[in-house]
């Protein structure tokens, strides 16, 4: 584990060595046969009011971040600071209340909210969870929440099946930020959406986060996406950190070839311009048998041998960029 | 002038517009499906009407008449005094046939309240907690499915039914075998509702509304009863109103061999049970009433079960 890490001290939330293997079982007795490596020591910090942009392709473990970070998935190893507390050593009482200030909202609009619940009781159950105020009360701050995602009163009594992805979204939002929350997990929350309806709900996250100070993690695939709301942007392959640094300097000047190409595979709107394309060989390989060294060597265009015997470290090439990577100036 | 008409006409016609966009709740949407079912709606009627036969009957026969005995008009065929005839000890058999009626829904109802019960829960649990908790369950549930049920309710009925004495309830006396009859049919008929609440739980723990649940500082019973149950109410609807047939139809079967509820308290089983006597004398009257209730009854719940079937499985458009 590096001990020198992307964190700083007085970050609001920190992830120190993250771990999630999930067990693969198989036989009569399921004994455990081997792990998927799904995050493999992977640290970071997020400072107050900012933006943490999280990309990678399907199946890197930026989901399982998210997740873990909030403790619906048990972690492996590691730890994530809170307010001076772990997040994954607090007992069950001391958990519920800390999850007032940690947030998810979801990517798929349709799974996300319970089909027989008004969305109402949607928005208002981690007020009722937590007993906020009388039932009364609860009523004023879910309807206030809906004015702020631009919901109407009348809509608190309508079922999800009456709403349209992008409204269903910003009824996810709602739920979040009912508790006044301080920090979000958006997991990939505009991926599942048309993209005229993304800039829509994109717009009200950054119109959220300067009205109550918020502090997001935004996972996405979608660099453009990332690149229009995030304050620095992290990239993840196969389980592991390859880069984090400012938004402005990663998308000037990527350091890791993973990021390298996924840079140029951001489509121009002119046809006429000739592109370098970065174009990886082979696929992602399995994270069950990750390979040795650097985990990208397989389909790196310069690796060299040493990038088959021994891991990078993650480390500052810059001041506040970080690369995990042999070859990187 | 002109204006102010003109706005009150568009306000009325908002309102209008408002009113008729008003969408379905799912409940009105199954609803709807369900009305357009027109075999099932023949059951739900048929269903009231039997309802209402028993509870119109017995408040207008009290039960000491579906319980005298008259021995000078033992056995006698239906006439304007005794409709559906008299039993070999002389009881009304139309008497007989309402209280008997209201023992075996009782009998099928708090059956399948039992059922339902441990079904949900066991299925649920299992599903939810996975793990070890599921495999002890679920191996659980498979033993009570290897044994042969039948045999496993005589043998129950056989060796704690006989000898409970009367329970009184609400000033009216039941044989307590009613009891034993209920917990004997509830444990021996739950496991497939458990299979079905399992697998329903197992893909429902996975949705993102689980996640968010606890995301929101849930634990584990909120999770399970305000959105877990819920979801699966559907499958267990359905199943409900096909227990209840099955156990009507079971509560018959062991009290005609004898074993369920005791005489002089009537079931539609121990009435076709003390028939059984009297077929070759010709006393058709005392078999044919009770076994047509059993039928009508049993036909008119499974129709409306495939009904509910239908009405709550949304991606059913069939009826639509």
């Amino acid at each position: 584990m590096t001990i020198n890490s992307a964190i700083q001290p007085n970050d609001l939330i920190q992830v120190k060595g993250l771990k999630k293997y999930f067990p693969v079982r198989a036989g009569v007795m399921q004994r455990v046969v081997a792990h998927v490596q799904a995050v493999d020591d992977v640290s970071f910090s997020i400072k107050k009011g900012e933006t943490l942009g999280m990309v990678g392709e399907s199946g890197c473990g930026k989901t399982t971040v998210g997740r873990t970070m909030l403790r619906l998935i048990e972690p492996t190893e590691g730890s994530v600071v809170y307010d001076g507390r772990d997040v994954f050593k607090l007992k069950s009482g001391d958990l519920k209340a800390i999850r007032r200030d940690l947030q998810i909202i979801f990517q798929d609009p349709y799974a996300s909210l319970d089909p027989r619940v008004p969305i109402g009781e949607s928005v208002m159950e981690g007020l009722s969870i937590h007993r906020v105020g009388t039932r009364q009360e609860r009523v004023e701050i879910m309807l206030e929440t809906l004015k702020r995602v631009g919901l109407e009163d009348y809509h608190a009594r309508r079922y999800p099946h009456e709403f349209s992805g992008g409204q269903r979204q910003r009824i996810g939002i709602a739920r979040a930020l009912a508790l006044r929350p301080k920090f979000i997990v958006c997991d990939e929350p505009v991926s599942a959406l048309d993209v005229s309806i993304q800039s829509q709900v994109l717009n009200i996250l950054k119109d959220l986060q300067k009205e109550f100070g918020l502090t997001y993690l935004f996972i996405a695939h979608n660099l453009s996406v990332v690149e229009h709301i995030s304050d620095r942007v992290a990239v993840m392959y196969l389980g592991k950190m390859a880069e984090l640094a400012d938004r402005d300097e990663l998308y000037r000047d990527p350091k890791h070839p993973y990021t390298q190409a996924l840079m140029s595979a951001i489509p121009v709107p002119d046809p006429k311009l000739k592109r370098s394309r970065l174009i990886l060989k082979g696929d992602v390989p399995s994270p069950l048998h990750p390979p040795s060294g650097c985990r990208f060597h397989p389909r790196c265009p310069i690796a060299e041998k040493i990038c088959a015997e021994q891991e990078p470290e993650f480390i500052e090439k810059k001041p506040g960029h970080w690369v995990a990577c042999w070859m990187a100036k | 002038m002109a204006a102010t008409d003109e706005s009150t006409i568009i306000s009325t016609l908002s309102l209008k517009s408002t009113e008729t966009k008003q969408p379905l709740t799912p409940g009105q949407l199954v609803w709807r499906r369900f009305r357009r079912h027109r075999m099932a709606m023949l059951g739900g009627i048929g269903i009231i009407l039997l309802v209402l036969f028993i509870v119109i009957g017995s408040i207008v026969v009290p039960e000491s008449r579906a319980n005298n005995t008259d021995l000078r008009s033992r056995l006698a065929a239906p006439t304007s005094t005794h409709w559906f005839g008299t039993d070999s000890v002389g009881r009304d058999v139309f008497n007989r046939v309402i209280y008997g009626g209201q023992i075996s829904l009782f009998i099928g109802i708090f059956a399948v309240v039992l059922e339902v019960t441990l079904g949900t829960l066991i299925g649920g649990f299992a599903a939810y907690y996975g793990g070890w908790v599921d495999a002890i369950l679920m191996r659980f549930t498979e033993a009570m499915l290897a044994i042969p049920s039948l045999f496993l309710l005589i043998v129950l009925a056989k060796f704690i039914g006989q000898n409970v004495g009367q329970v009184t309830i609400l000033g009216r006396t039941f044989s307590g075998s009613i009891g034993i009859v209920i917990l004997v049919i509830g444990v021996t008929s739950w496991m497939f509702l458990a299979r079905i609440v399992r697998a329903n739980v197992l893909s429902l723990k996975e949705l993102d509304y689980i996640s968010a649940s606890k995301a929101l500082g849930a634990n584990n019973r909120h999770v399970f009863f305000s959105h877990l149950v819920p979801n699966t109410l559907g499958p267990i609807i359905v199943a409900a109103t096909l227990g209840l047939a099955s156990a009507i139809l079971t509560e018959a079967y062991v009290s005609f061999l004898g074993l369920g509820v005791q005489s002089p308290t009537s079931t539609w089983g121990n009435m076709m049970q003390s028939a059984q006597s009297f077929l070759e004398q010709g006393a058709w009257w005392m078999w044919v009433f009770p076994s047509f209730f059993i039928i009508f009854t049993i036909l008119c719940i499974n129709l409306l079960g495939d009904g509910l079937r239908d009405a709550l499985d949304p991606r059913s458009s069939k009826h639509l």
